[in-house]
Parts: C-alpha cells; structure tokens; sequence
C-alpha cells in the first residue's frame, strides 16, 4: 500500500488525480497542471511536500556549544556549512559518495549551533537515512539524527505567496516578515523558510502534521491554488533546478550535473568524495535544450547528436510559460550555448538549440 | 462518463461518426483526454495515407506523455483538422467537438461493427 500524507483525504476530496511517487500517494493534478502552472507563476499556487522527509541532526545530551552537527556537516555535504553563519541561513549541497557519485540533493538549515535540519527527497529519504546513520555512528556518535514524519511541508510559491501565508497566519508575519531568500525562522509551531522548487518568491511551511489540513484549506480560502507534481514538474524545469533521479544519480558527479556551483572544492575540509572531484576531469556537461523544429516534446532518455559527439536528455517537457518544449541535457564538454543539436523525438532528428539554463526568471523568458 | 450515445467507439479510446456521405469522423474520447491531462502536440497522419484497422497514425503528447491513435478502420486519410494542432487544448476543452481527422471506409460496413456506447463504458472501465 503506498503511503499518504496529512493531506492526502484532502487532494482525494478534490478528485486530484493521483500517481505513485517515490511509494506516495501523490496528486499529479487537480484538473489542469498547465492551469496550476500559471497560477505559480502569476499569484500563487501550493504544493504538499510532505513526502519529503525533514532529518534533524541534534546532540544526544544537551551540552556544549561544540557538541552541534556542524563539524559533522563539514565532513559530510559538498557544500560548506560555514557559509551558515547566521541562525535560519539555509544551503542546497550535494550529498556524494566517496567515489563523487551523487546520493542525493538537499537542503541543509541551520537553525541553532545544537539544531541543524536536513531535507532530502522522498524517494531516497530510506537510503540518506541509512547512509547518513552509518556516517555518524563513525564520525559523530555524539549525535543523533530525527527523522522528522510527525511534520507535514507544504510550499506556497508565487509573486503573492508570502502576502497569502501571512493573511492566513496574521501572528506568522512578524517572525518572518525579515526572512530574505534561502533563510528559515521557527514561528510558533511552523518553520517558515523563504525557499522553493519554482523560481518563484514563496515559503515553505513545516508544521505538525495535525495542522495542515487547516492551514491548507485556509490558504485554498485566501485564493492560493492546490497544485500537483505535474506543475512542479514544469516550474523547476523553466527554473533550471535539477530532479534527482533524472539529472543526477550515484552513477554520476555533480560537476557533470550543472552542480558546480554547489561543491566548495576552496576550503581546505576534506568531505565524503572531495578526492574524487579534485581527480575528476568531466567530459560532460548538463546543459539546457530549447525545441526549434515542429514534431514532438522532448523527454528524457532521448538521445542527442552534437558535433562533438553523442549525448542525452535527462529532464524533459513542455515549458507552460514559454510555450515550447525545452529539457536538461547531458551533452559533451565542448557543446557550447548557441550550438544547435539533433534530437531523437520517436525516431526523427528535431533541432533544439543548446542554452545555459534557468529558462524562466521572474516569470519571464529569459532564452530569447 | 461522457459518452455520446450517436457515435460509436473503440477500445483504445477513439470516437467515429459516420457521415452521410459514407465518409467517417473520428477524434479520442473524453475519458482519454482526461486520462491524458494536458495536451500540447498533435501529430496527424497525411492526407492520402491508407490505414489499417487498428493501426497507429497519429499522436497525441500531454506535458506527461506521448500517446498513440488507432485507426478505428481501414481506410484513407481523406482530411486533418489543422485546428487541433495550432492548439491541442481544444481537445482537452471538447473531445467529440475537436475531430482529428476524416476517412473513407474500405468497407462500408466496418463503422457499425464498432462499439456502441455501452460497450464502451464497460471497456473503458476495464482499462
């Protein structure tokens, strides 16, 4: 039986339709994810992230400031959690394998010296649990880790998000009113951090899970639209923001997943895979493909043929906002934006000219 | 579920009008757009192209997913609706509205083989 979230009778109620995701019964759409697609990006739409599992890493025994999960974070991400150096800051990191490869992505707060809290991917949650475990039973035994499946998640993204949260949370407002983007603070019961999978200004919300079907049928009343994984789909694809599974996996290293930019290779603190990245020397890039000829959507798997040689698709759709078919692509090192490329769409070559992504910002194109 | 009850059908989702002339009109059903979700591609066969009964001739791709359709019977591809492909929404809007394209039967009699209405209800509720 797949699992459920709080809001699960909720999304049934409103005849979403409903798929399989990572074992969660999740809601694909509520009738049209092109329709909730734009409301994200014209007002605001919300999406129920509860699958998502939130880790809380805490020492065992309250005790000295040095005693917190920081020096264990150091060691364990790619990015460097000494870029949190005030409470609330938020970092995306890689979490990798000692050989570079790519266990997951995730978000890491830090709230407190003696509180840092994780969010991974509900598909691989199981696997970060375990791997993270045996990490700290050898490095920080002093520690202990708290998958957090008493809170539900739910993302309100969009223009006016924040204004909605704050009508249906009057007493939220204060606390998070100063909350610039990629920065959390605990009000009240809710954990309020200005992040999110949509390029979109917003807040995600954890909370108790008996709170959330209140808090999103309060949010529904105040005019923010239920959006499904369809939508969220399309919104991080125009955003640029890689779907772990598609863009990377164990079999590959974030410098070949357009996640450079997320491996602080600087510092002198070693990390789980550091070696390897130093000694990697990546022939391949994940680039963004934007559809010319007429004949099909692109979708991952498909394979690509570049003057400098073969490649493929990862991520693949239809861009709501752009109207074209646009897709993440691994492709050569030496492809370059501006190059045009073949695709196999069922069989027959489609052009699609290579660029650098995000694709959407602020709603509007940024590739033409 | 809405299914006409002037049309015939088959099990994989088509719709078939027969038309005074002998010619047919077929589309996909409304359970199949909404099954589908969102559509935005549609690629139709060539006017002139002869069709086997049940063979693949066009398709339809929602954000989600590539679809086939089937040729509801043999026959040649006598006209497309442009329409639908400037804009597959129109399909999702009103399935048994938006036509894909026309035929002209090789046998006369094959449309009224198909399913009727009730038949399929109880297919489609298999599937």
């Amino acid at each position: 039986m797949l699992k459920q979230t709080p809001l699960h009778a909720i999304h049934r109620a409103a005849g979403a339709r409903m798929v399989d995701f990572g074992g969660w019964d999740m809601p694909v759409h509520y009738g049209s994810q092109i329709d909730e697609h734009h409301a994200v990006r014209r007002g605001a739409g919300m999406f129920d992230v509860s699958h998502m599992l939130a880790v809380d890493i805490e020492p065992r025994e309250p005790a000295a400031s040095q005693s917190g999960g920081r020096d264990f974070l150091r060691g364990a991400l790619a990015n460097n959690v000494d870029k949190l150096t005030a409470p609330g800051k938020a970092l995306y990191s890689c979490l990798l394998r000692p050989d570079g490869g790519v266990l997951d992505d995730l978000i890491v707060y830090f709230l407190r010296e003696d509180w840092f809290r994780l969010v991974v991917n509900a598909g691989t949650a199981d696997k970060d649990l375990a791997w993270l475990g045996a990490l700290i039973a050898e490095r920080g035994p002093h520690l202990k880790l708290t998958p957090r499946r008493d809170l539900a998640m739910i993302a309100v993204q969009g223009p006016h998000a924040r204004d909605r949260v704050w009508s249906v949370l009057p007493a939220a407002r204060a606390g998070s009113e100063s909350l610039k983007p990629f920065n959390a603070a605990q009000v009240g019961e809710y954990l309020i951090a200005r992040t999110g999978y949509t390029g979109e200004d917003g807040f995600e919300i954890a909370l108790p899970a008996a709170l959330a079907p209140d808090l999103w049928q309060a949010l529904q009343a105040a005019g923010v639209k239920a959006c499904g994984l369809g939508a969220r789909d399309t919104l991080r694809l125009e955003a640029g923001m890689n779907l772990y599974g598609q863009d990377m996996d164990e079999a590959v290293n974030p410098l070949e997943s357009g996640l450079a930019w997320t491996v602080d290779l600087t510092s002198p603190r070693d990390f789980v895979g550091k070696a390897a990245l130093l000694a990697a020397h990546p022939s391949r890039q994940l680039a963004g493909l934007v559809l010319q000829d007429q004949g099909g959507i692109l979708r991952g798997h498909q394979q690509v043929t570049t003057a400098h040689g073969d490649g493929e698709v990862t991520s693949g759709s239809y861009s709501p906002t752009l109207s074209r078919s646009i897709a993440l692509a691994r492709l050569p090192a030496r492809v370059t934006p501006g190059d045009v490329v073949h695709v196999d769409v069922r069989g027959k070559p489609l052009a699609a000219r290579v660029v650098k992504p995000p694709f959407v910002r602020n709603g509007k194109s940024l590739i033409d | 579920m809405n299914v006409p009850a002037d049309l015939k059908y088959t099990a994989s989702h088509e719709w078939v009008r027969s038309e005074p002339d002998g010619t047919i009109t077929t589309g996909i059903t409304d359970h199949a757009q909404q099954a589908l979700g969102d559509l935005v591609f549609i690629e139709l066969p060539q006017v002139g192209r002869a069709l086997k009964a049940g063979e693949a001739c066009a398709v339809v791709e929602s954000v989600k997913a590539a679809s086939d359709v089937y040729a509801p019977v043999a026959g040649v591809v006598l006209a497309v609706n442009d329409a639908v492909v400037a804009a597959p929404e129109k399909v999702n809007a009103d399935a048994y509205g938006n036509w894909l394209y026309r035929l002209k039967p090789a046998n006369p009699g094959d449309a009224a083989k198909l399913l009727d209405a009730a038949g399929y209800i109880a297919a489609a509720g298999e599937s």
